[in-house]
């Protein structure tokens, strides 16, 4: 079958109309944004350079003063509480003073009463996160204010993060934790099977003008606020009293600082 | 030709067979899905509209709440201002389903007719049919 060149011209001219309406066609699908809409952050929204935690065990004396915090938290979030320690998920924990700060637990000498207690942990918030570096979805993100916040929607479940994290900040959820939630707080979302959950600030509270729940239930043992304004609270305490904070060797900054004895003489 | 008989009958089996959904349903009205505005809260407004025009929220809900989820995960964004100047809350619990709060009837229904099934449900929670 030949072809001459009229029919040639006239079959590359109609591909030619074709393909350009069609492209206009898929530009048109593209612009299906939206046109009319604007956002604004809730006016009573609490702001800062970077947040930061300052915890102080020696306001903590008992077991329940530690599970009133971690209640707190747990309860507010939907945090499962399952049996099984290998699908443990958990955003703020206690710990022995030998596992929180490793490095300089080898000390004999050191004072018994700080090797003996225990210390919140939770996600240190890092100046330089880990996690977020490894993330390949960007699920794990760097707010402007600090806060190392996890988008459950954008979640994998790769567990990059996890490997990543030198505190053991993220739980997975290796099984669908809602037959675990205990008292379900129908305010909060629950997270499904298969993505990484750890402490997020309560950038929620911080949303509409709230502490973080835990700083709130713990009496004044953990104190929250900007670690970039000079005369907040968590400045002046980290300005009076002698703080540490979890393996700073590995240079990621966290925004967590443990007040170490001294006590008000200091 | 050989065996044309065989070979017509056979070309017209298949037709009636290959055409027998669309025979079926000759006549018949499509089923018209009407997702369920009924509830206590909507019949409760003098002027029942939604936060947008009905055609946008019908072409672009998704679009709408894509962005919402990443305004309020990712950009801390909480309030949004409608096309008609008025504000709502960011919250799929209480903005959308404070007044559609029957899911069952007006979300599922049309998801369920063209086969989508959104993941919004594994993580949030819907209030009111959750208890039952």
């Amino acid at each position: 079958m030949s072809i001459n060149r009229r029919q040639f011209l006239t079959l590359a001219g109609m591909s030619t109309i074709l393909g350009v309406g069609s492209a206009s066609v898929m530009t048109g699908i593209g612009k299906g944004s939206l046109e009319a809409s604007e956002v604004s952050p809730d006016p009573r929204a609490l702001n800062a350079g970077r947040w930061g935690f300052v915890v102080d065990v020696s306001k903590l004396r008992t077991d329940e003063d530690y599970q009133r915090c971690i209640d707190a938290c747990h309860n507010i979030h939907n945090v499962p509480s399952i049996r099984e320690p290998r699908h443990e998920v958990k955003w703020i924990w206690k710990d022995s003073y030998e596992h929180s700060f490793p490095n300089t637990s080898e000390d004999a000498y050191m004072n018994s009463e700080l090797r003996e207690k225990n210390f919140f942990l939770f996600c240190n918030h890092c100046a330089r996160p880990a996690c977020v570096r490894v993330c390949p979805t960007k699920a794990t993100f760097k707010r402007n204010d600090g806060i190392v916040m996890q988008d459950m929607h954008r979640c994998i479940g790769c567990r990059f993060c996890m490997a990543a994290c030198p505190y053991g900040a993220r739980s997975f959820n290796y099984v669908d934790p809602r037959p675990h939630i205990r008292d379900w707080n129908k305010a909060y979302p629950t997270r499904m099977i298969g993505v990484v959950e750890k402490c997020t600030a309560c950038y929620e509270r911080l949303a509409i003008g709230r502490q973080p729940a835990c700083a709130e239930a713990s009496n004044g043992a953990i104190v929250f606020g900007d670690l970039e304004d000079p005369n907040s609270e968590v400045r002046k305490l980290i300005s009076e009293k002698y703080t540490i904070r979890r393996k700073p060797e590995l240079g990621t900054q966290p925004s967590i600082y443990y007040v170490i004895g001294g006590g008000e003489h200091v | 030709m050989y065996n044309s008989g065989k070979i017509i009958a056979g070309i017209v089996i298949f037709f009636i067979l290959a055409t027998l959904p669309f025979l079926l349903n000759i006549g018949k009205a499509n089923t018209k899905v009407e997702p369920s505005i009924n509830t206590p809260e909507i019949n409760a407004m003098a002027i029942k509209q939604c936060i947008e025009p009905r055609e946008f929220m019908r072409a672009k809900h998704m679009q709408l709440l894509h962005k919402w989820m990443d305004q309020v995960v990712r950009s801390g964004n909480r309030i949004y201002v409608s096309s008609s100047g008025k504000q709502y809350d960011i919250s799929l619990k209480d903005t959308c389903l404070g007044c559609h709060s029957n899911k069952k009837e007006f979300c599922d229904k049309c998801h369920n007719y063209i086969a989508v099934k959104p993941y919004c449900w594994r993580c949030h929670v819907e209030l009111k049919e959750d208890k039952s």
